[in-house]
């Protein structure tokens, strides 16, 4: 287990520095600089704008900047935001608990909905249940999030008045960020904990489902299909002649076999669900950090978006190396064998 | 039963996710708060290093500046100053400052003295002296102060005493009044700036403002709201909403419904498309006003055959104003005969705009001896407030100049390239635009179209170099008549009517949309966003 855990941890190095790597050459591709962007009609005199990229360091040959960025995050400093001038790991900090309410309600969602879909589906294999669940999920893993997100907000804020249309919370309620999870922070709150939390709830609502749509189409199709193989097999028939309920040989016997694909699916879904996050979050106008980078790419902050894809992309990295580790949790065979 | 338990949380938690209540009552604010849906997150607090119209509409509830752009027009009103002399030769303007103006205060600071002259020489010496304390923090590029030749205009300010301040200029410059009227130019207090100094923190005052306004900064939290909370001691009288909030939503459309939901109060920036249908919404109100802005094509004067003054002319009568602003604006615009706005004082209205007539452009063509003109076409690259889609545009263009004989390749380069290119003089025929920073002719005419900025590198892109109507223009600059100065201009317009450097195209129209319970607000030529005299009905 210790030598399985050192691998892939010894492969996430090469990946992260590819990572930084990526992030520091691909921003600096896109045309125009942190200075031209911000520049109006009036353009800048090219004295200046050499004098303002001097001051921002970004005047030095791009392989010293790179090789000084790297020094940079190898003591832990993500850099300072070229607009805000605030440190970048704090404001990611600040937006990262938005996305992270986000992201977990998202996939409470997707499993909470795609995993009996996929056993409803496989239990009746071929039947009008099993095409309906099988239809939906493949519309729902086709849409495209902007138009998704704009459909269920003219809806269900505009037309039914059921939900709100995007933010976090009422602007009728305000409280400081203790944790930054909204949900728990109004509970916190001192006047109406109860409205503010139900508020912040709601707001919750629309971006949860449209985040989750992907994510829970993916899951659906692969419990169905993991079970229906795991249904096939001969311990299954055996539990059946055994006299058990169809219930228990779905829900315990078959369930836990067919989960272990399901959960790498799972794992791989947070990749998803934090690129899936920068597009929800922007139509839903979520103050989180999916939209924070691409603010950045439009004011061409460097270090903000930088840091941002490097955070998230270890986050990413780490969760995958957490779902290999729970394979052998789930499965004692895969445990055993290392 | 570990696991049942674990059931019945995963449902509870599920049931609170999604099944919270679809619509509810928050609790009825007693407070009146005026909810402005934002269209982005501003980069901080400071006009003074900001860029964006986005950071300015931010600060401007916290600030007043010594004078001031009266809501709804580019009038120049007092604001913490007075009134004002201005020398004979117009090189020295001395303020009277206002007395009892309170500064804000908050957790980091109380003050404990009333504005005074102290403060408007430490707000100038932050963006002009580089030896101020201040000159470096937060990055420290004051684009609007050096855009605007405050370092080669600025001689002195001096104290006279408490409440007297003495600009002294190095040339008479009549624009000097309105440029200060620009938020950059917004007054700071000296005690909170030397009390963040001293704390260790001078960054602080350009996130937590201290200003003089008629709102005071609550928070910020960041890309989702600013909060600002009525200033009862604002010199002017407390504001009549008790709350402000930005609420900040980047996309135009998510705007929309949130007006139309009833989440917001007033909206920034709508989609010109989107315009008609919040017109017939029962519960809105959209206020519209001619924008402070000019969409032009420039014609390279430099290169043939826009060298000939009939060639230009025939150009201006091959394209067809009205069909680009049906097609393009939506109908959200107003053709362009003048080099400026007509919501600036000086238009000339008298001037006759040049008819679409291909049948009189091909005559003129002929009588100027081109049979084929084979020209490039740029075609600006980014959505500007002047011009949603130079794309477009620049097709629609094409084909109403094939129709004289004209051939044209369109051409567009990224944004910061394709103005570089356009100031080098590279194009024959490119698009381009301007928004007045301060409603002066000047700000237009002087900086679009004079001689000094018709060399290499400059702002004049047609790169027209008329000397009477620049002499006008410097005539007009140094004149603090009003009435003298309108002529001057009218003069200035008629000689750019006949030269036609340009085909001026349009003026966007401002709209802000509105709840019909919102009353009081006022469009603002420069887009500017003020909300001291706004006001709420249920």
């Amino acid at each position: 287990m210790i030598r399985f855990l050192l691998t892939r941890v010894s492969l996430v190095i090469p990946t992260f520095l590819g990572i930084v790597f990526l992030a520091f050459m691909l921003i600096r591709l896109v045309p125009g600089d942190p200075i031209e962007v911000r520049v109006g009609e009036r353009g800048i005199a090219p004295e200046r704008h050499a004098q303002l990229l001097h001051e921002m360091g970004l005047d030095r040959p791009l392989y010293v900047q790179f090789f000084d960025y790297v020094g940079q995050v190898m003591r832990g400093d993500l850099g300072i935001s070229l607009v805000t001038h605030n440190p970048v790991l704090s404001e990611f900090l600040t937006l990262f608990p938005a996305t992270l309410e986000l992201a977990f309600c998202a996939m409470l969602f997707a499993v909470a909905v795609g995993l009996p879909a996929g056993i409803l589906a496989a239990t009746k294999r071929g039947s009008t249940v099993d095409h309906v669940v099988m239809g939906i999920s493949l519309t729902g893993y086709s849409m495209p999030i902007f138009w998704w997100g704009l459909l269920l907000i003219l809806t269900f804020s505009v037309d039914l008045g059921w939900t709100p249309v995007n933010g976090r919370l009422s602007a009728d309620y305000y409280f400081d960020p203790v944790t930054g999870f909204m949900t728990i922070d109004s509970l916190l709150s001192e006047d109406d904990p109860t409205g503010a939390f139900l508020s912040s709830l709601s707001h919750l609502i629309l971006p949860t489902i449209v985040l989750g749509t992907i994510p829970l189409a993916v899951i659906a199709r692969m419990t169905r299909s993991s079970m229906l193989e795991v249904l096939g097999e001969d311990y299954i028939r055996t539990a059946r002649a055994k006299g058990l309920s169809a219930f228990r040989v779905v829900n315990v016997h078959a369930l836990r076999n067919a989960l272990i694909p399901v959960v790498t699916v799972i794992g791989l879904q947070v990749g998803t669900l934090m690129g899936g996050a920068i597009l929800t979050e922007n139509v839903f106008s979520w103050p989180g950090v999916g939209h924070w980078l691409v603010q950045s790419i439009y004011r061409r902050d460097y270090p903000a978006l930088q840091g941002g894809i490097l955070l998230i992309a270890t986050i990413v990295i780490i969760v995958n190396l957490l779902v290999d580790l729970a394979y052998g949790l789930l499965n004692p065979r895969i445990r055993h064998k290392r | 039963m570990k696991r049942q338990l674990l059931g019945v949380a995963a449902t509870a938690v599920l049931a609170m996710c999604f099944a919270a209540t679809a619509q509810f009552n928050a609790a009825e604010a007693k407070e009146k708060t005026l909810k402005y849906c934002s269209e982005g997150s501003p980069e901080n607090f400071n006009p003074q290093i900001n860029t964006t119209g986005t950071s300015f509409d931010a600060a401007q509830p916290v600030f007043n500046g010594l004078v001031e752009f009266e809501p709804g027009t580019t009038k120049v009103i007092p604001g913490v100053a007075e009134k004002w002399d201005i020398a004979p030769d117009g090189k020295t303007y001395t303020f009277h400052l206002r007395k009892n103006v309170k500064f804000h205060s908050n957790k980091n600071f109380k003050p404990t003295r009333d504005f005074n002259a102290d403060d408007v020489i430490a707000t100038f010496n932050r963006m002009w002296k580089q030896d101020d304390p201040y000159y470096k923090v937060s990055g420290g590029a004051y684009d609007y102060f050096n855009d605007m030749g405050m370092p080669d205009l600025l001689k002195s300010i001096d104290k006279v005493d408490d409440h007297t301040v003495r600009f002294v200029l190095n040339e008479a410059n009549v624009t000097f009044l309105p440029d200060i009227a620009m938020n950059f130019a917004q007054i700071h207090s000296k005690e909170y700036l030397d009390a963040m100094m001293k704390a260790g923190t001078p960054e602080k005052v350009d996130q937590d403002p201290i200003g003089t306004g008629p709102f005071s900064f609550v928070t910020y939290q960041k890309d989702a709201q600013i909060r600002y909370k009525a200033f009862k001691d604002y010199w002017g009288g407390k504001p009549k909403i008790d709350n402000l909030v930005f609420l900040i939503s980047t996309d135009a459309a998510v705007r929309k419904a949130k007006l139309q939901a009833g989440e917001c109060d007033i909206m920034s920036y709508p989609n010109a498309t989107d315009i008609k249908a919040l017109q017939a919404d029962p519960k809105l109100q959209v206020l519209q006003q001619p924008g402070l802005n000019i969409a032009y094509l420039a014609m390279n004067v430099q290169k043939k055959p826009f060298d000939d003054v009939r060639v230009r002319q025939a150009i201006n009568m091959a394209i067809d104003k009205k069909a680009l602003i049906d097609a393009i604006y939506q109908g959200q615009g107003e053709p362009a005969k003048n080099p400026i706005p007509p919501t600036i004082w000086a238009y000339n209205n008298d001037i006759q705009p040049y008819p679409y007539d291909p049948e009189k452009a091909k005559a003129l063509l002929k009588e100027a001896g081109v049979t084929s003109i084979d020209s490039d076409l740029w075609a600006m690259p980014v959505q500007r407030p002047y011009n949603p889609d130079g794309k477009r545009m620049a097709e629609m263009m094409q084909a109403d100049l094939a129709k004289v004989g004209v051939t044209t390749h369109i051409v567009s380069y990224e944004w910061g390239e394709y103005r570089k290119r356009m100031q080098n003089g590279d194009h024959q025929m490119a698009q381009f635009g301007w928004t007045g920073d301060n409603g002066d002719p000047d700000n237009f005419m002087f900086v679009l179209l004079g001689c000094d900025a018709a060399r290499q590198g400059g702002q004049n892109v047609a790169k027209w170099c008329n000397k009477e109507f620049t002499d006008l223009l410097v005539k007009a600059r140094v004149n603090p008549d009003i009435k003298q100065r309108k002529e001057l201009y009218n003069k200035a317009q008629v000689i750019f009517h006949q030269e036609v450097p340009w085909v001026p195209i349009a003026h966007s129209v401002v709209s802000v949309p509105m709840s019909k319970k919102v009353t009081g607000f006022k469009v603002h030529p420069l887009g500017i966003m003020i909300f001291t005299h706004v006001d709420k009905t249920d």
